[in-house]
């Protein structure tokens, strides 16, 4: 692993290319001498070497860690993932997510409802603030969930580099998507770019992390690289990966799942163990790698997956089952 | 072709066959065992694979016992047959192992009011009760002793009670999954064709009773 000054990081720079250079002979020399190149990217896991060592990172603050959780082992959180451009099953995108290059000019459009639409590369969002350490709780619709040593800072650091008009009260984001490397709307059923929103004060709200790493290195592929968003009260299909867009918006914008089946996948979809998915309950959830099939992990869901001190407020006076 | 059909061992080697898919499956369980780090499982949520692994393969035993009509049919070898039994009880008992994950290790409270509420409120659970409970008199039936006291004519019919299992098992999948269809839509395929060539062949037949009363019986039975 290259570490190196924060100054002279430049997200183009995280993947080193001797690294490349490196699996690739390796990979090479493996089906040059066993006939599978298969072989070779099994024996060396492409993923740990995509990423680069975050520097200066910051291990306090309000934030760090609210429910004194112990993180998952990183190789649950990153052998097992929904990133349905990569592949519907949870094995897959971390199998073909590290063959795709995040584009070394990447870029986040600031658009919509502002005075002044923005463009900023990666490098120029890295930099509005010091990375922070933040350990959260992540619970998936289908009922199973992990613990995050996620890497960044508040999403409304990045939001307030704009001037939202009057007419402003949602904001919408996109996900880059490169068809030829990923998976088409038909084969995994829901449109893509994949689409979410978020309401103005929930995006704002200091818990919203726009994280750009984990485990003290950058992102990987399969978790969303390089930048995506983590709200911890919400299921984690609100938490959109690889942001490519962000616009704000005066209409409730439309999300994802919200457009594949409405009634099962909310706008709000915050964690909630009184409202039932319509084809599971959501009183119990797995926590993933809790020893030998997982017993012992079984939980209760707790609502706003325990977060809401920070956040029930947001929603006093609404009917959370009708705004699910 | 037809004395490795007749031999008793090639029963055997199906019945060993049709355990491999167990086998493997105990065999992670024993891997995921005698190591402390539940990652050395094949994913990071074992219960999920293993209620899928069992899942996969009922339907899968399901198809492969719906094949042995039209393979002993177009194939002209009605010793085919031997093997539907064994192959019915397979589809069966992977089913239950299927079932028994569910019940127990399902992430949900376990109590009976919570099992009740899924099984009545969650149509694809709904369903798949439907796909099993209808293999369990086929299950209980399928000694020779049970066809000799129900007679045959009624015993074939009762055990068409398979095609309502195989329709539901697939509807079952098509509703679990979340967005992509193309395994559902699959199997849903495989179906449709091991069904049809049924339907066809009940056409044919019927066509050609009704225009000669006298002709012989259907050469074919559909079962």
């Amino acid at each position: 692993m290259l570490i190196r000054k924060p100054a002279d990081l430049r997200y183009s720079d995280v993947t080193p290319k001797e690294v490349y250079l490196n699996r690739r002979r390796f990979i090479g020399a493996g089906a040059a001498t066993l006939g599978a190149a298969t072989l070779g990217s099994l024996a060396l896991p492409s993923a740990a070497l995509a990423t680069a060592t975050v520097n200066g990172l910051v291990k306090t603050g309000p934030y760090h860690n609210l429910g004194d959780e112990k993180p998952s082992s990183k190789a649950t959180v990153t052998g097992y993932n929904n990133f349905y451009e990569f592949g519907t099953g949870k094995e897959d995108p971390a199998v073909n997510a590290p063959k795709w290059k995040v584009p070394a000019e990447w870029t986040i459009h600031i658009e919509g409802e502002v005075m002044q639409p923005k463009t900023l590369s990666l490098d120029q969002v890295m930099k509005l603030a010091p990375p922070e350490e933040r350990i959260y709780r992540h619970r998936c619709v289908e009922r199973w969930s992990i613990v995050v040593p996620w890497i960044g800072f508040s999403l409304s650091t990045l939001l307030k580099q704009v001037q939202p008009t009057g007419k402003a009260k949602y904001v919408a984001f996109e996900t880059y998507y490169d068809p030829k490397a990923m998976l088409s709307p038909r084969e995994a059923g829901i449109p893509f770019p994949y689409v979410e929103g978020l309401r103005l004060d929930e995006a704002m709200h200091p818990l919203t992390l726009l994280s750009f790493g984990m485990y003290g290195e950058t992102m990987p592929n399969q978790n969303g690289a390089p930048i995506r968003l983590v709200i911890p009260w919400k299921y984690g299909y609100k938490s959109i990966k690889s942001i490519a867009r962000i616009r704000f918006v005066e209409k409730e914008p439309p999300t994802d799942w919200g457009l594949y089946s409405s009634h099962e996948y909310g706008f709000y979809s915050n964690v909630n163990p009184e409202v039932d998915h319509p084809r599971w309950s959501q009183k119990e959830e797995q926590r993933l790698g809790g020893g030998f099939l997982g017993q012992g992990t079984r939980m209760p869901t707790v609502k706003f997956n325990g977060y809401g001190a920070q956040v029930a407020s947001l929603y006093s006076g609404m009917d959370l089952a009708k705004f699910h | 072709m037809n004395r490795f059909l007749s031999s008793p061992w090639t029963k055997v080697v199906v019945f060993v066959l049709s355990l491999v898919p167990l086998g493997v499956l105990l065999w992670l369980c024993w891997q995921a065992y005698q190591s402390a780090d539940p990652t050395e499982f094949v994913t990071a949520n074992p219960i999920e694979y293993i209620t899928h692994y069992t899942g996969d393969w009922t339907i899968r035993f399901i198809c492969f016992t719906l094949c042995i009509t039209p393979l002993r049919m177009l194939l002209n070898r009605p010793q085919i047959t031997r093997f539907r039994r064994m192959l019915g009880l397979f589809a069966f008992f992977y089913g239950c192992v299927h079932f028994a994950v569910w019940l127990f290790l399902d992430p949900r409270q376990n109590t009976i009011p919570a099992i009740w509420e899924d099984i009545v409120k969650r149509r694809y659970i709904t369903i798949g009760m439907l796909a099993l409970l209808a293999m369990l008199p086929l299950a209980i039936t399928s000694t020779a002793g049970w066809v000799r006291r129900l007679g045959f004519k009624r015993w074939k019919r009762l055990h068409k009670l398979v095609y309502l299992t195989a329709i539901a098992a697939v509807i079952h999948y098509w509703w679990l999954v979340k967005s992509d269809i193309r395994l559902p839509l699959m199997y849903a395929a495989i179906v449709a064709v091991l069904l049809g060539y049924r339907i066809i062949v009940w056409m044919r037949d019927r066509k050609r009773k009704l225009s000669d009363p006298r002709a012989p019986q259907p050469t074919a039975s559909t079962s």
